[in-house]
């Protein structure tokens, strides 16, 4: 049987497809009013630091955060390849690295929390 | 005979002119610009929380500025229009079949929209805006 590593790239990609429509429209939302000086309460520093402080709260961020990620990067490195930049092996390393180091980042901040 | 295979001559980096179909799709495409930035500013916000209360209030006041407030909307736009597109996409993307027919795929895409709206009450909700 031919081996692929095409869906160890793809199942993150659908996954943080699915996370990011579902999630990232009522997140932006919420950092749209923090931007306009209505600091929702729930973004309030003891709020989010005791979501973020709880197993599940940083388990719900982590995975939100993570999937999003890659998803994105998945997804920049095709826009790319659809305008025109052909250095598909370069641009694919550098997403996708930023992606894991980006999700490894996340994890030891919500560590430390 | 030989067949001459149909070649056609593609740019690179204007083709998505020739059509409007063409044009909708590097939209959305063009969306995952905005959303993978405001992923890194999500990582950033980490940060600033882990780091204590201090830098919480210094990253909300940051948040305050016009370039952020343009990203934002830019941002939002992005959003909506990635979920949108999504889950119009799905009854296409997963149709179901009960018995010898398929469920309608106003029922598929209007069932994400459904949940969609709820998850995001809910967390509007918790987050104390509603």
């Amino acid at each position: 049987m031919a081996k692929s590593h095409k869906p160890v790239v793809w199942f993150p990609f659908a996954a943080g497809g699915t996370v990011i429509a579902f999630c990232m429209p009522v997140i932006v939302v919420l950092g749209f009013l923090a931007a306009l000086g209505h600091v929702p309460p729930g973004l309030s520093y003891e709020s989010l630091r005791a979501f973020a402080a709880h197993g599940i709260g940083k388990l719900i961020l982590f995975g939100v955060i993570a999937l999003s990620l890659w998803s994105s990067a998945h997804r920049l490195r095709c826009t790319c390849y659809d305008f025109g930049l052909r250095a598909d092996t370069l641009i694919a390393t550098v997403l996708y690295v930023a992606a894991i180091v980006g999700s490894a980042a996340t994890a030891m901040f919500l560590f430390r929390i | 005979m030989s067949r001459r295979p149909l070649i056609r001559e593609v740019p690179p980096s204007t083709w998505f002119f020739r059509h409007p179909r063409y044009l909708r799709y590097m939209a959305r495409e063009v969306t995952s610009l905005f959303v993978g930035a405001y992923c890194v500013l999500l990582v950033i916000a980490m940060q600033r929380l882990s780091a204590g209360p201090i830098a919480w209030q210094e990253f909300l006041a940051a948040l305050r500025s016009p370039a952020s407030l343009v990203f934002h909307l830019a941002a939002m736009a992005a959003a909506f229009y990635h979920a949108g597109t999504w889950f119009n996409a799905t009854q296409k993307a997963m149709p179901l079949q009960l018995g010898e027919d398929f469920v309608p795929g106003a029922y598929i895409s209007g069932a994400h929209y459904l949940v969609w709206a709820v998850l995001s009450l809910v967390v509007l909700f918790v987050a104390g805006v509603i």
